[in-house]
C-alpha cells in the first residue's frame, strides 16, 4: 500500500508540473485558435531567464516572480508583432511561425549560455524531506502538487463562475470576440517558471515539455481546463506507475494510453471538437 | 518543352561527380535523400492537404529497418536492405494513418506529433533492439546485385545511385499525383463533403496516400542508413518532421520540385556552408518566418509569378 501511496504521488507530482506546462498551451488554442509549437521555447526561456535572476540575487522567490514577466513581455511583443498578422491563414501557417521560432529560441539560448545543463536548486525552506500518511517524501514535490492544485482551482472557477470567465468562454464559441481580448491569457502559463526546480534547464529542454504538454492536452482535449487536468493526472500516473512496473517504457505506456483514448473519443476527453 | 527542362536538370545533376570535389558530391547526396524525403511528405501535405508533423516516423522507421537488416540478417543483400526500408516505412504510414486519420486538421497533426514521437521514444529505450540514443551503426554499402556494375563504397558511385531512385521516386510521385486516384484526393482535399457525395470515402484515399508517402519516406530513410553508415533516433525526432515540412513549405508545396529546392537549402545550411551550420536554427528559423509572413507560395511560388517560369513550373 505505502509502494502504491509512494508511486501515486509521484504521479500527482509529475501530473501537476505537466498541468502547469500544458495549462497554458490548451488555453491559447481555446481561446485564441493558435497552436503554439513554441510554447516548450517560452518554457525555456522563461528557465533561462529564472537562472539569470538567480544567479544575479540569489533569491529563489525573486526569479519566481521575474521570470514569468519577461515571459509575459515576449509573449506580448509576439502576439501583437508576429501572430496577428497570420490569424486569418490557417493553422499551418501558426504552426509553421512558431515552428520556426522554437529553432531561433534553442540556437539563440545555445549561443548565450551555453550547451551545458543548469539545475536550479529548491530554496531551502522546501528542501526537506517530510512525512506524509506514512510516507517520507519531498517537500517540493509536495510543494509542486499544491501549487498545480490551486492553479487548477483557481482556473476552473474564474472560468466557470467569474464574469471575465463568462466572456472568455463565450470567446471560445465565437472566435470574433477574440481580438478584443488579445493576449491576456499568456500570464497563465507564465506560472510554469514553477518547474525549473524540477526538471533540468538545458537548451533541448523545450522539446520534452512541448511533447509532454501535447499529450495532455491531446488526452483532455484541446482548449478544456478541466480536460488538460484530468489528461495531466493520466499522464501523471501513467508515468509513475509505468516506470516502476516497466521500468524504461513507461514513456510508451503513456503514449499507449494516449492512443486508446483517441480511439474512443478522437477529440480528447472533453474536447470542443471543431 | 518541360521533358527537355527535366533531361536538362538530370543531366546536369547526373554530371555532379565528374567536377565536383568529393565533400561536394556527399553533400549532394544528401540532399538527394532528403528531397525524396520532402517530395514524400509533398505528397500528403501538398497534394492529399494532410498536415503532418510526424513525417520523420515513416523515414527513421526505413533507416532503422535497413540498419537492421543489414547488421543481423543479411550482410551484402542490398534488395533486401531497401525492401526492408520501404516496407517498414509502408507499414508504420498504415498504422499511424489508421489512428491519426480519426481527425481532421491541427487535431491529425498533433496525433501524427505524439505518435512520431512515441516511436522516437521507443527507438531511445528499446536499447537492445535499436542500441538506444547511440542508434545502430556498422553498415557497409554491398555491392549491386549479381555484383553488376560499379561498388557502392566510392562517395561518387553512391551518389549517382542515390541519384536513380530519387528521380524514379519522383516519376512514381508524378504518377500518383496524375492518375485518377490523384485526382480524387485532389477532391477530397478541396471539399471532403463532396466528393463524399459523389461517392469517393475520404478515409481509404487518404490513408494509402499516406501509406505510398511512407513507403517512399522509407526508401529515403534505408538511402541515409547506406549513406552515413548508421541510423539513429535523431532521425525519428520530431525536429526531422518539422524539417522536413519547412523544406516543403519553403520550396512551395504541390510542386514536388518545390520541396526538392527547399530540401536543398536545409542541408546546404546544416551541412554544405560550414560557417552557418554553428547557427543553422537561426538561419533557418528566420527563413521560415520570412516565407510565411512575405512569401506564401514558397520558392516554386515566387517563380510562378515570372511570366517566363510560369509554364515550366505549372501545377500539374
Amino acid at each position: 500500500v505505502r509502494q502504491v501511496l509512494q508511486l501515486a504521488l509521484d504521479g500527482l507530482a509529475f501530473g501537476g508540473l505537466v498541468f502547469l506546462l500544458a495549462a497554458g498551451l490548451s488555453v491559447i488554442f481555446g481561446l485564441m485558435d493558435v497552436l503554439n509549437l513554441a510554447h516548450g521555447s517560452f518554457y525555456m526561456l522563461g528557465a533561462y531567464a529564472g537562472v539569470s535572476v538567480l544567479q544575479a540575487t540569489g533569491s529563489f522567490w525573486l526569479a519566481l516572480l521575474i521570470a514569468p514577466i519577461c515571459l509575459a513581455v515576449i509573449g506580448a511583443l509576439m502576439e501583437t508583432v508576429l501572430f496577428r498578422r497570420v490569424y486569418g491563414q490557417g493553422h499551418l501557417s501558426q504552426v509553421l511561425l512558431t515552428f520556426g521560432f522554437t529553432l531561433i529560441f534553442v540556437d539563440l539560448v545555445r549561443w548565450g549560455y551555453g550547451p551545458e545543463t543548469r539545475s536550479i536548486a529548491a530554496p531551502s525552506a522546501l528542501g526537506g524531506v517530510t512525512s506524509f500518511l506514512g510516507v517520507r517524501y519531498p517537500l517540493y514535490r509536495l510543494f509542486v502538487i499544491g501549487v498545480a492544485a490551486a492553479l487548477a482551482v483557481t482556473m476552473i472557477v474564474f472560468w466557470r463562475r467569474s464574469r471575465v470567465g463568462a466572456i472568455l468562454r463565450a470567446a471560445v464559441v465565437d472566435r470574433q470576440m477574440v481580438g478584443l481580448l488579445g493576449i491576456d491569457v499568456n500570464r497563465v502559463f507564465t506560472l510554469t517558471f514553477i518547474a525549473g526546480p524540477y526538471l533540468s534547464v538545458y537548451p533541448g529542454m523545450d522539446d520534452v515539455v512541448l511533447v509532454l504538454a501535447l499529450v495532455v492536452v491531446v488526452i483532455g482535449g484541446l482548449g478544456s481546463i478541466e480536460g488538460a487536468v484530468v489528461g495531466a493526472v493520466i499522464l501523471g500516473m501513467a508515468n509513475s506507475f509505468g516506470t516502476f512496473y516497466l521500468q524504461q517504457f513507461a514513456v510508451s505506456l503513456v503514449f499507449a494510453v494516449m492512443a486508446v483514448i483517441l480511439l474512443v473519443r478522437p477529440t480528447g476527453l472533453f474536447g470542443i471538437g471543431r | 518543352v518541360r521533358r527537355a527542362a527535366a533531361g536538362v536538370v538530370i543531366a546536369a545533376l547526373a554530371s555532379v561527380p565528374g567536377w565536383a570535389s568529393l565533400f561536394w558530391v556527399n553533400v549532394g547526396t544528401q540532399v538527394l535523400i532528403f528531397a525524396v524525403f520532402a517530395m514524400s511528405l509533398d505528397l500528403v501535405l501538398g497534394y492529399g492537404g494532410m498536415p503532418s508533423l510526424g513525417h520523420a516516423a515513416f523515414y527513421g522507421a526505413g533507416a532503422y529497418a535497413c540498419a537492421l537488416i543489414a547488421l543481423r540478417v543479411t550482410d551484402g543483400n542490398l534488395l533486401l536492405m531497401l525492401a526492408a526500408g520501404i516496407v517498414s516505412g509502408a507499414a508504420v504510414a498504415a498504422l499511424i494513418g489508421a489512428l491519426a486519420l480519426r481527425a481532421r486538421g491541427v487535431y491529425f497533426l498533433m496525433l501524427t506529433l505524439a505518435l512520431g514521437q512515441m516511436l522516437w521514444a521507443l527507438a531511445e529505450r528499446w536499447t537492445s533492439v535499436t542500441g538506444g540514443s547511440d542508434g545502430l551503426f556498422g553498415v557497409s554499402r554491398p555491392a549491386l546485385p549479381g555484383g553488376v556494375g560499379p561498388a557502392l563504397g566510392p562517395g561518387r558511385n553512391y551518389y549517382v545511385f542515390t541519384l536513380v531512385l530519387a528521380v524514379a521516386a519522383f516519376v512514381a510521385l508524378r504518377l500518383v499525383v496524375a492518375s485518377p486516384f490523384g485526382r480524387t484526393l485532389a477532391g477530397i482535399r478541396e471539399s471532403e463533403q463532396r466528393s463524399r457525395a459523389l461517392g469517393y470515402a475520404a478515409f481509404p484515399h487518404q490513408w494509402l496516400t499516406l501509406v505510398i508517402a511512407g513507403a517512399v519516406a522509407g526508401l529515403a530513410g534505408a538511402l541515409a542508413t547506406l549513406f552515413n553508415g548508421y541510423a539513429n533516433p535523431e532521425q525519428l525526432h520530431w525536429t526531422t518532421s518539422g524539417l522536413v515540412l519547412v523544406a516543403t513549405i519553403l520550396g512551395g508545396t504541390r510542386s514536388l520540385v518545390g520541396p526538392a529546392l527547399g530540401a536543398a537549402f536545409i542541408v546546404l545550411m546544416q551541412t554544405g556552408i560550414s560557417s552557418l551550420s554553428e547557427r543553422s536554427g537561426l538561419v533557418i528559423g528566420l527563413s521560415l518566418v520570412a516565407v510565411v509572413l512575405f512569401l506564401p507560395g514558397g520558392l516554386v511560388g515566387l517563380a510562378r509569378r515570372v511570366p517566363a517560369l510560369r509554364t515550366a513550373t505549372r501545377r500539374g
